[in-house]
């Protein structure tokens, strides 16, 4: 058979020498191998002391989001659960009525907004369908839960504090997240 | 009646002695145990248990714990009477080696001369040969009364291996026991502490063949073939759960600290400390600084024991039979001619 690269070497086929078949010398050769793991860096990251840095693109759990007089931004108008291609998101639109203005920022919201995190596969495309930039992926990941039920984040769970009312955790969701 | 004219101080002495040396073996063992994770992680690139304690070191109680707290299980195809025997024999057996090791010279403590050596047998080594090889039967007993092919075959494995590693290990004691001129342990390492040299001067093959050997008869990796996990799941003691499994592992790391001591003793010299005159210095803290040497030598022979586990993979078993056989019991015998033959020369 014709090589495809010349980076191909022949196995030698030699007998072993005295040395080699007494075996002690090449066991003596692998302890100084280990031996000398002994004073290498640790590639460890102590987990909960010490956490893995996440890529700037990492996509994580959602955010929805709240515009700069924390009002919320998403008007129900579907596209993210449109665009799910694990259908993960489910919504229900409801009409904002009178002294609700600052609350909501269209005239439609949403009053319910679910995504289940064991369907959605965190491949961010419902943050490129938004036409109102509301949601967003963070770069925190899901946390363990005992039940299928506790992984159905709701709105209390994905949206971002208000930054008008409670400026401080706002900025500790920023600062997390941001 | 001299055979009764013990006084009591004496049996008070060697009741403490032997409490001392069985606790001291056991907490020894236990930390080896960590030893043995920590060395491994390190080897490894890894941190190891870390989290029980400061630098893990409360980790070996807590495992301790764990294994007196989980539910005991006996089979019920078992032998019960031998499936409780196994381990307790396992155990016993290696705790009853450390009687004669000669831990350190003697101390004046209360107007009593107390040697530190439970009892100077005359016949020490061969005392320990004896006890090492009633080992194999917590092994065997473990293994058959379990009921499970895989325990039976691994004792088996056992049985076999301590048989033809025993054959190497005694020839090449006799090889070292030519040039002593004694069986005792006591007279073996006084005799390097007043010489010049350590016994490995004079018999370094024959401390090779004894060390590959040691290995083998404590089941340890390359030979841990009665254990092998890819092969026969865990070994003999696969059905044992609780502190009986905790026993056979103890036994284990027992066996290896005291073939460690009586490596030490016979051929590095056990409690001497080189370079170092005994005399300039109080003959109690003298001996103190004996125990503290031959503890040392112990922690590095247990040391290279773990270095070599996590280096070199285990021995297929037809090599293993062929190096104890082929290869391990003609390099004894020609190390026993060898040493013979410079005896009769220098005669």
């Amino acid at each position: 058979m014709q090589a495809l690269t010349n980076k191909a070497q022949a196995v030698s086929r030699k007998p072993m020498t005295f040395l080699e078949r007494l075996y002690l010398i090449n066991i003596i050769k692998g302890m100084m191998i280990t031996f000398s793991h002994m004073f290498k860096k640790q590639p460890t990251i102590r987990y909960p002391e010490q956490k893995r840095e996440f890529s700037p693109v990492f996509r994580g759990l959602h955010v929805l989001n709240r515009d700069e007089d924390g009002r919320e931004r998403c008007t129900a108008c579907g596209l993210c659960a449109v665009a799910c291609p694990a259908e993960a998101i489910t919504m229900e639109a409801a009409e904002r009525v009178e002294g609700e203005e600052n609350l909501y920022r269209e005239e439609k919201y949403a009053a319910k907004y679910e995504i289940n995190m064991l369907r959605c596969i965190f491949c961010g495309l419902c943050e490129d369908a938004c036409p109102k930039d509301a949601i967003y992926l963070s770069e925190t990941f899901a946390p363990a839960n005992f039940t299928r039920k506790g992984f159905i984040y709701g709105k209390p769970d994905l949206l971002i504090p208000n930054p008008k009312t409670e400026a401080s955790a706002f900025a500790e969701a920023k600062g997390v997240e941001a | 009646m001299t055979i009764l004219a013990l006084d009591l101080g004496f049996i008070i002495e060697k009741l403490i002695m032997i409490a001392i040396v069985v606790f001291a073996s056991l907490g020894i063992a236990l930390y080896t145990t960590f030893g043995e994770r920590k060395v491994a992680a390190i080897l490894q690139d890894r941190p190891g248990p870390s989290r029980a304690g400061p630098f893990g070191l409360l980790q070996p109680l807590a495992d301790g714990l764990k294994l007196i707290m989980k539910e005991e299980i006996i089979p019920n195809a078992a032998n019960k009477w031998l499936f409780i025997l196994g381990p307790g024999l396992a155990m016993t057996a290696s705790l009853m080696t450390c009687a004669v090791i000669p831990w350190g010279s003697a101390i004046d403590v209360f107007g009593r001369h107390v040697e530190l050596q439970i009892a100077d047998v005359n016949i020490g080594i061969l005392y320990v040969f004896a006890v090492v090889s009633m080992g194999v039967y917590g092994i065997m007993i473990g293994g058959w009364a379990s009921n499970n092919k895989f325990s039976l075959m691994s004792a088996l494995r056992a049985a076999s291996q301590a048989i033809s590693y025993e054959l190497a290990m005694g020839l090449a004691l006799i090889a070292l026991l030519m040039t002593t001129g004694s069986l005792s342990l006591k007279t073996i390492v006084e005799q390097q502490v007043q010489g010049h040299w350590w016994n490995i001067v004079y018999q370094p093959l024959g401390f090779l063949i004894f060390f590959i050997t040691a290995m083998a008869e404590c089941n340890r990796t390359p030979f841990d073939l009665p254990e092998a996990e890819n092969e026969l799941n865990f070994g003999y003691h696969q059905e044992y759960s609780s502190m009986k499994l905790g026993f056979y592992l103890f036994a284990e790391y027992i066996n290896m600290i005291m073939s460690s001591a009586i490596m030490a003793s016979m051929y590095f010299g056990g409690y001497d400390l080189p370079f170092f005159n005994e005399a300039s210095v109080a003959p109690n803290i003298a001996a103190m600084i004996g125990v503290g040497t031959l503890l040392i030598k112990i922690v590095l022979f247990i040391f290279l024991f773990m270095w070599i586990r996590w280096t070199i993979p285990r021995f297929r078993y037809d090599q293993l039979m062929g190096l104890g056989w082929k290869t391990l019991i003609p390099l004894a015998l020609f190390n026993m001619l060898l040493t013979g033959a410079v005896i009769l020369a220098k005669l």
